[in-house]
């Protein structure tokens, strides 16, 4: 393995400027007050362009198979329909019928 | 004839069987995968709750946690992963005692972020942040009342990732040792590698919980 594939290793200093960089945009971004839609975007594409760099330069993924990098990438699309599946139990509606109830108790309990 | 032509084929399309060196490190990505669900389910989850609970109904994280300690904790776990990757590249080059340098670097860094963690979480505590209550200077009742998952789900999460932290930090000293004793050369150094995995992936991981418990 180390006389095949690890001589052409990225220069890792300019990976760390780029990830400190990076690091002090997003403090940039999620300080000022604005649209948290926006802020949302913002901040988490630049959260996944930092791991992408850590996974692909430090963990060499891009000198591994093609196959890795794939099942590697699966559990994080699997999240993000996750956040979805899971979103139905939250909505503000069903939240609002869970409170009544115990809002009924309080008022019997005060009387 | 035919037989032949039939196991010919069979030894394209097969994959080589595993050897040391690989078979550690497709462990350790599988480990990583399964991993990152983890990780994943309880970000998702986080997600979910702060999305279901509204802009008002939700306290600002910024009001409550210190974001410029984190931002330093963040720089820190970029750094040793950083002087990770350089101690791999030191044996990959020969230089054991250069790994043996950046290794101990690594394991500071580990160690220091576990340090500010229990300064921060000591903080916290004390100014009421705890898995029942948050801190209630200022605030509307509506986010008071929205952001009550808001203390376990943040001790879940960056307790579990420190959790992590302790582990990799163990798991670096055992290499140490190793290395110290002299293990890894320039040809067997795939030890060294695969705790880089793990290192480096707890470092993506903290990106991750940095970017949706701290700035969001």
């Amino acid at each position: 393995m180390a006389e095949n594939g690890h001589k052409d290793h990225p220069k890792y200093m300019n990976i760390f400027y780029w990830l400190a960089a990076l690091t002090a945009i997003e403090i940039g971004v999620a300080i000022p007050e604005y649209s948290i839609v926006v802020k949302a975007i913002l901040l988490i594409g630049l959260a996944c362009a930092k791991a992408a760099l850590v996974a692909i330069y430090f963990m060499h993924l891009k000198f591994e198979r093609k196959t890795l990098a794939i099942i590697v990438l699966t559990p994080f699309i699997i999240c993000v329909f996750l956040v979805f599946a899971l979103m139905p139990d939250l909505t503000s509606d069903s939240r609002h019928e869970g409170i009544e109830k115990p809002a009924e108790v309080v008022d019997t309990s005060a009387h | 004839m035919e037989h032949a032509t039939t196991s010919d084929h069979i030894e394209d399309v097969y994959e080589p069987s595993l050897t040391p060196d690989s078979l550690g490190k497709l462990g350790m990505w599988i480990f990583l995968v399964g991993d990152t669900m983890s990780f994943g389910a309880l970000l998702a989850a986080y997600a979910a709750v702060r999305a279901g609970a509204g802009v008002i109904g939700w306290v600002p994280p910024d009001e409550i946690l210190g974001i410029n300690l984190t931002a330093a904790m963040t720089f820190l776990l970029i750094c040793s992963s950083v002087t990770m990757v350089k101690a791999l590249e030191a044996i990959q080059n020969g230089n054991v005692s250069r790994m043996c340098t950046f290794l101990g670097l690594t394991i500071a860094g580990g160690v220091i972020f576990l340090g500010l963690q229990a300064y921060e979480w000591y903080h916290l505590i004390t100014h009421g942040l705890t898995l029942t209550g948050i801190p209630d200077h200022g605030l509307s009742g509506a986010a008071i009342s929205g952001s009550t998952l808001f203390g376990p789900m943040f001790y879940a999460i960056t307790g579990f990732h420190g959790m992590h932290v302790t582990g990799g930090v163990i798991y670096l000293i055992v290499i140490l040792i190793h290395g110290l004793r002299g293990r890894y050369t320039a040809e067997f150094n795939h030890e060294v590698e695969i705790v880089g995995l793990y290192w480096h992936f707890v470092d993506l991981i903290w990106i991750m919980v940095f970017t949706f418990i701290y700035l969001l």
